[in-house]
């Protein structure tokens, strides 16, 4: 039995640990300054399928879209055990919505061929959406299953798995081929030394062709690392035939009229010491202004 | 080209025939954007034996109630809701439609626009109506709704339409929009719609559902007193339990106490918990990511406690105590305690 399981990843700025240096003078996220991460539920949901792996020696396809940049999350997936990686980049992409997004990705699967479960990460931290996956799911005509935090079988037709639901869980069986949009419910593993030492000169043609002194050395390049297994696979709209009025900017049909910085507004808070006198002082402020009481 | 806009929906989530307090909120935004558009508001009520629930949406002010029971939307599966859902918006064509940002609202919502090929926004904290004018594509939209959402974990708010087809779908987080006092007096139609299900929409079979209702509703509360990963431990949150006892509030957390298994999720403010808004916020040991700040910003007063003088907590809190929590909060229960 040989299954396919397709893992859809994104890199993402990081959002979560904003420091200091990453804030501007005015109070405002300077973007650049925050480092390019691997999306943390695509981590899980990468996680997932490696377990599939171990368990049923499943074939597992790592894809992203992004610029060509992103080529470092696919590396990062070689590292911790997949088995092949397609970089889905082309500036007609740019731009973007949740929409169009889903509809360039769900191309893309189309092309990976027979894929029995797809995994996505329940949401990216930078527009915390959680709609892409569903969105992929519809666009395939498969079933979904959200917020997946354990497969507990997966049989040649169907899977059953855990998933959470408001104050509780759920076990949900579905028939494949199927897709899982899976939370923080393991602990992605780390990369192995083996794998780093295997797939560090893993490139996408892309990135051989920025090194190379000629088309013709690039294509040379090309070949040796194909033959090694050491080329990730690069793919461009029209190779997954994705219809151009449906992906980038034309296939968004959600338009950003403005964006508005949050600004940390200055400190006016009062200062109270941690006095008996302070906090005595605090507390009857409260009561008298009928905040407590 | 028919010119005459279409309702104002809500979708009603509804848990065993209990409405959740999220679909209220959106009854009563609806209502306000289908006043300004002049249209009507109107719920989509799906379930099994729900009928209980119509008198309490009309009460809400929903004009309309379209009631759709049958036995294969108990419990709660996407493919069938959506399924539902997107016949009747092919029947009517509403021109908004509004969803909890809850988890079953944000799996089923962009299910349905994806079919319909409808924008959807996520996790709205505000909606308004206003004209948009398309610099980029040279178009120009009159009386459209404007999505506004905190986007790149918090620290932008961006305003966003649609301009496709209609719907203009979008998901509004849980507790942001103000529940108005319901109305028994008012009333509406109810409409029944038989679901039209085939197999295929039935395909996933619900083997075990577990749950409970929430230990705590944070939303309701007018006191909170949160801790945070500088409570240090689990035992050490008797501290937190113990002002908030005194004070006559509710206990909340922030994510990194609730990942620590200090606290259960059902207490976490925030971006990925609950948002609240009580008359008093007090916080301490939570140093104030932006995640965090997102769900509390908006109490009426902030007392924030920690020993770091620069954490950004303090830039949103009224009165700021620097000082070790483990001194300041007996300090707090005795001098609350002596005045009261």
């Amino acid at each position: 039995m040989s299954q396919t399981v397709l893992v859809f990843v994104k890199q993402v700025p990081d959002t979560q640990n904003i420091t200091g240096d990453a804030m501007t003078p005015a109070g405002t996220v300077n973007r650049a300054a925050l480092p390019a991460i691997f999306n943390p539920e695509d981590l899980n949901a990468l996680e997932l399928a490696l377990q599939l792996k171990d368990r049923y020696g499943v074939k597992v396809v790592v894809g992203t879209m992004g610029p060509p940049a992103a080529a470092e999350v696919l590396r990062s997936s070689l590292f911790r055990g997949a088995d092949e990686c397609i970089l889905l980049t082309d500036r007609a992409f740019a731009g973007a919505d949740t929409l169009a997004t889903s509809y360039a990705l769900s191309c893309c699967a189309k092309k990976v061929g027979k894929v029995d479960l797809i995994l996505c990460g329940r949401q990216a931290i930078d527009g915390d959406t959680a709609q892409v996956g569903p969105q992929i799911a519809e666009k395939l005509h498969i079933p979904q299953i959200a917020y997946v935090e354990e497969v507990i079988n997966l049989d040649s037709d169907k899977i059953r798995a855990r998933r959470a639901i408001e104050g509780g869980y759920e076990i949900l069986e579905a028939p494949l081929p199927c897709l899982l949009t899976v939370i923080e419910g393991n602990d992605p593993r780390p990369m192995a030394a083996l794998k780093i030492m295997k797939y560090k000169k893993a490139k996408t043609p892309g990135e051989v062709a920025k090194n190379a002194a000629s088309p013709e050395e690039a294509e040379k390049i090309c070949a040796e690392l194909k033959a090694k297994g050491l080329l990730i696979a690069e793919w461009s709209a029209d190779y997954v035939d994705a219809a151009k009025d449906r992906i980038g900017l034309a296939g968004s049909p959600t338009k950003v009229k403005n964006i508005q910085n949050v600004i940390l507004t200055a400190s006016e808070a009062k200062s109270v010491e941690p006095t008996d006198e302070g906090i005595n002082n605090l507390m009857h402020e409260l009561i008298a202004d009928h905040t407590l009481g | 080209m028919n010119n005459k806009i279409g309702n104002v929906w809500v979708f009603i989530e509804q848990e065993g025939g209990k409405i959740a307090d999220v679909s209220l909120e959106l009854v009563c935004k609806g209502r306000e954007l289908a006043q300004q558009l002049g249209v009507k508001t109107e719920a989509l009520l799906l379930g099994n034996g729900v009928e209980k629930c119509v008198d309490t949406l009309y009460s809400y002010g929903c004009d309309t109630v379209y009631l759709i029971e049958d036995e294969r939307l108990e419990p709660f599966t996407v493919l069938p809701y959506a399924k539902v859902i997107m016949d009747m918006i092919k029947t009517h064509h509403p021109n908004i439609l509004l969803f909890g940002a809850t988890m079953k609202g944000r799996e089923l919502a962009p299910r349905v626009a994806s079919e319909k090929l409808a924008g959807l926004t996520a996790d709205c904290t505000d909606l308004q109506i206003d004209d948009f004018e398309d610099k980029v594509n040279k178009k120009s939209y009159t009386d459209k709704l404007m999505q506004i959402r905190p986007a790149f974990g918090g620290n932008i708010i961006a305003t966003i339409v649609n301009t496709w087809d209609d719907p203009q779908m979008v998901t509004v987080r849980e507790g942001v929009m103000k529940m108005d006092a319901p109305d028994p007096a008012r009333k509406g139609e109810l409409v029944r719609v038989k679901a039209e299900l085939s197999d295929t929409d039935t395909v996933i079979k619900v083997i075990e559902r577990v749950r409970q209702d929430k230990e705590v509703d944070l939303k309701g509360a007018q006191i909170i007193v949160a801790g945070g990963y500088g409570v240090g431990s689990k035992e050490n949150f008797k501290l937190i339990r113990d002002l908030a006892e005194a004070l006559g509030g509710e206990v909340g957390a922030s994510r990194a106490a609730v990942d620590a298994g200090w606290i259960s999720h059902d207490y976490q403010i925030g971006q990925t918990g609950v948002t609240v808004r009580p008359r008093l916020y007090i916080c301490a040991g939570i140093s104030g990511s932006i995640q965090h700040r997102a769900g509390m910003t908006e109490s009426k007063k902030i007392i924030a406690i920690n020993t770091d003088p620069d954490a950004p907590i303090f830039s949103v809190a009224h009165y700021a105590i620097v000082g070790d929590l483990n001194d300041v909060i007996p300090k707090m229960i005795k001098a609350f305690k002596a005045k009261a």
